[in-house]
C-alpha cells in the first residue's frame, strides 16, 4: 500500500515575503498543503506538478492511512507503474490557494485579526494560485519542472504556469480545459454562488463551520455536477429509473434515480467542502482569461511561452468543449510551440479526464517519457545542462 | 530508429523517398494524415525539419506522441483553422486526396497553408486498372487499391489528366510532376504517365 504523508509549506510572514495578489492585496503567513510521491533524481529534472480541479486536493494518489477506504483522486493515473509513473517521476500536488483542504483559504485565520478570513479573504485568481505554487517549487529546490499536468481548472493553472514561468517548465499537459473561461461557465458559477449566498445560514460568509449553508452549497454542487456529466452518461446510468418505488409518488420529493444521485453528491460535498472557498474558487475560474493581458489576443498571450504541449479534450465535454481546446492549439501553433492535440472520443462528459485513464494515460505517459529523454539528453530548448 | 529501419520503412514506398528528396533541410513540414508519424520522424532525422502531423485517429495520435512527433487531431474535410497562410514550407498529402469528401477544397487549403504542397496521387488511369475494368468488367483492385467497391475509402478516384485539369481550374500551379511506374520507380516523362504510372508525386503552389 502506497502511504503518503501530507506536508505543509509556510511562507510570507514578513512584508517582503508576503504573497502579492492580482487584486493588489497581499497575503501574509500563507500555508500550502502538498503531497509528493516518488524520488527526485540527482539533477532534479524529473519533477511533475499535478494541478487539481475545483473540488480536488493535494491527495492525488496513495493512502494517508492503511484504514483509508479510497486512494487519492487520480490514483488510476498517478503511482508506481501508472501513466504518470512515480517510479520515474517525482510527483508533487498541492492544494490550491483559496482551497479548504489544508492550504490558506477563507477558512484560515487572518493574522491581522486573529479570526477566520471568511469573506474578508482577498479575491484570488488562477495566476495567484500558480504564484503560490511557484514558491513551493522553489522551496523544494526545483528550478525546472519536467511537466505540469492538470484537468479542468487544473488545466488553467497548467497554462498559467507556461505563460508566467516559461523557463521553469519543460512540458505542459492541459486537459479538458480552456484558455478563456466561457460565458456559459461564468453563468453556472453565478447560479451556484447565488444558491450559497441566498442560503439563510450563509450570514455573509460568517457561518459557523459546524453549521454551514448546506442547502446552498449542495445545490451549487448538484448544479455543477450536472455539467460534469453528459446526456449519454446520465441516460445510461439512470435512465428514467425510479429510486425506490415502482410508480410515481405524485409529490415533489425525490422520485427518480438521477435525483437521488445528485442529492447524494450534494450532501457528500457539504461534508468536505467550505462554502466560502467554493465562492472564491469559482470566482477565480470566472476571471480566468489568458488573453486579458494582451487585449484579447490569445496568440500574443503565449508569446513568451516555451516548452511543449499536449492538449487533450473529450468529445462529450460540453463544459470545456473541443472548440476551446482548438482555439488554444491555434494560439500555441501561431507561436511555433511544439504542440500535440487529441480529442478523445468519450461519453463521460467533462468527468472523462478522471475516467478515460487508458487512452489518456497512453498519451500522457508517452509524452512525459519523451520529455524526460529529451531533457536528460539536453535536446530540449532551454533544458538544464 | 536506425538507418536500417528507415531504409525498410521507405523501401516499399517510392513516393515517400521521392518526397523526402524534395524537402529542403531545416524547413517546416505539415504531413496530412500522418498515421503513426514514422515518416515525419524519418524526415526529422534526415532533414532536421520542424514537423507537425495531422491525424484523425486517436490511436495513431498516441503512436505519434510515442514516436516523439508533434501531432494534432483534425480531419481533412475541415478548413485548417489552426494554420495561417503560408505557415509551412511544405504540406505533404500522401495518397490521401482520393479519400476526402471534397478534394478540390483540400487542394485549395494545402496551397494556402503551405508555400508548396507535395501531393502523391494515385492514378486511376493506370493500364492495369483500365484492363481490369475493360476486360473483367470489374472495378479495379490491386496493390494500391486493396478494397472492394463497396468498402473502399477511396471515394474520389481520378486520372493524372483529371488532376491536371482540376489544378488548372483551381489556379494551382504544378511546379513539378514525378510519375512512378511499377518496375523502375520513377518513370520517364515521355512514356505516357497517364497510362503507365500507378501514381505521381506533384509539387504544387498557388498561382501568383
Amino acid at each position: 500500500m502506497l502511504l503518503i504523508e501530507p506536508q505543509n509549506y509556510d511562507f510570507g510572514p514578513g512584508e517582503e515575503n508576503a504573497l502579492e495578489l492580482d487584486c493588489r492585496k497581499k497575503l501574509y503567513e500563507v500555508t500550502l498543503r502538498y503531497e509528493t510521491c516518488g524520488k527526485l533524481n540527482a539533477d532534479r529534472s524529473n519533477a511533475v506538478l499535478i494541478e487539481h480541479a475545483l473540488s480536488g486536493d493535494a491527495h492525488v494518489t496513495g493512502y494517508h492511512t492503511p484504514e483509508d477506504r479510497k486512494p487519492g483522486w487520480w490514483a488510476e493515473m498517478v503511482g508506481p507503474g501508472k501513466a504518470i509513473d512515480t517510479d520515474r517521476y517525482f510527483v508533487i500536488c498541492s492544494n490550491i490557494l483559496g482551497g479548504c483542504s489544508g492550504s490558506t483559504g477563507p477558512r484560515s485565520i487572518d493574522p491581522a485579526t486573529g479570526k477566520p478570513y471568511n469573506m474578508n479573504f482577498p479575491v484570488i485568481t488562477i495566476a495567484d494560485m500558480v504564484r503560490a505554487q511557484k514558491r513551493l517549487i522553489d522551496h523544494l529546490g526545483i528550478s525546472k519542472l519536467l511537466a505540469v499536468v492538470g484537468g479542468s481548472m487544473g488545466g488553467m493553472q497548467v497554462l498559467q504556469w507556461m505563460i508566467d514561468y516559461p523557463d521553469s517548465v519543460a512540458a505542459a499537459v492541459p486537459i479538458a480545459t480552456t484558455a478563456q473561461n466561457s460565458a456559459q461557465n461564468i453563468a453556472f458559477n453565478w447560479v451556484g454562488r447565488e444558491a450559497i449566498i441566498s442560503d439563510p445560514k450563509f450570514d455573509g460568509g460568517n457561518y459557523d463551520p459546524e453549521n454551514p449553508p448546506g442547502k446552498g452549497l449542495s445545490t451549487a454542487r448538484m448544479l455543477a455536477h450536472i455539467t460534469y456529466l453528459s446526456d449519454e452518461t446520465m441516460g445510461r446510468k439512470f435512465g428514467r429509473n425510479l429510486q425506490e418505488n415502482d410508480h410515481y409518488a405524485f409529490d415533489f420529493r425525490r422520485d427518480f434515480a438521477v435525483e437521488s444521485y445528485l442529492q447524494h453528491q450534494g450532501r457528500r460535498f457539504v461534508e468536505r467542502f467550505d462554502a466560502n472557498s467554493y465562492c472564491y474558487i469559482t470566482r477565480a475560474i470566472d476571471y480566468f482569461d489568458l488573453a486579458d493581458r494582451t487585449n484579447g489576443d490569445l496568440a500574443a498571450a503565449f508569446h513568451s511561452a516555451k516548452g511543449k504541449f499536449l492538449v487533450v479534450s473529450f468529445s462529450s465535454d460540453w463544459l470545456f468543449p473541443t472548440k476551446q481546446a482548438r482555439a488554444l492549439v491555434k494560439a500555441l501553433l501561431a507561436n511555433h510551440l511544439e504542440t500535440n492535440f487529441c480529442e478523445i472520443q468519450s461519453g463521460y462528459g467533462h468527468d472523462a479526464f478522471l475516467l478515460e485513464i487508458d487512452t489518456l494515460g497512453a498519451m500522457v505517459g508517452a509524452f512525459l517519457a519523451n520529455t524526460l529523454n529529451e531533457v536528460s539528453s539536453g535536446k530540449q530548448r532551454g533544458a538544464q545542462s | 530508429m536506425s538507418d536500417l529501419d528507415l531504409l525498410k520503412y521507405t523501401c516499399g514506398r517510392t513516393d515517400l523517398s521521392l518526397i523526402c528528396d524534395l524537402i529542403d533541410p531545416g524547413s517546416s513540414v505539415l504531413d496530412l494524415g500522418c498515421g503513426d508519424g514514422l515518416f515525419l520522424r524519418y524526415l526529422k532525422e534526415r532533414k532536421n525539419v520542424r514537423s507537425l502531423g495531422l491525424e484523425i485517429s486517436a490511436e495513431k495520435i498516441a503512436s505519434c506522441i510515442a514516436n516523439g512527433v508533434p501531432v494534432i487531431q483534425g480531419d481533412l474535410d475541415s478548413r485548417m483553422e489552426f494554420a495561417a497562410d503560408g505557415d509551412f514550407d511544405y504540406v505533404i498529402l500522401s495518397r490521401t486526396l482520393q479519400e476526402v469528401r471534397h478534394p478540390e477544397n483540400l487542394l485549395d487549403e494545402i496551397v494556402r497553408v503551405g508555400k508548396q504542397a507535395i501531393v502523391s496521387f494515385i492514378n486511376f488511369g493506370y493500364f492495369e486498372y483500365r484492363f481490369e475494368l475493360f476486360f473483367c468488367g470489374r472495378m479495379p483492385r490491386g496493390r494500391h487499391l486493396p478494397y472492394e467497391w463497396f468498402n473502399t475509402p477511396n471515394i474520389h478516384l481520378g486520372t493524372l489528366t483529371d488532376f491536371h485539369t482540376l489544378c488548372r481550374e483551381r489556379h494551382i500551379r504544378i511546379v513539378s510532376a514525378e510519375p512512378l511506374g511499377r518496375i523502375h520507380g520513377i518513370l520517364p516523362k515521355w512514356c505516357w504517365p497517364n497510362l503507365f504510372a500507378h501514381s505521381c508525386v506533384f509539387v504544387l503552389e498557388k498561382e501568383k
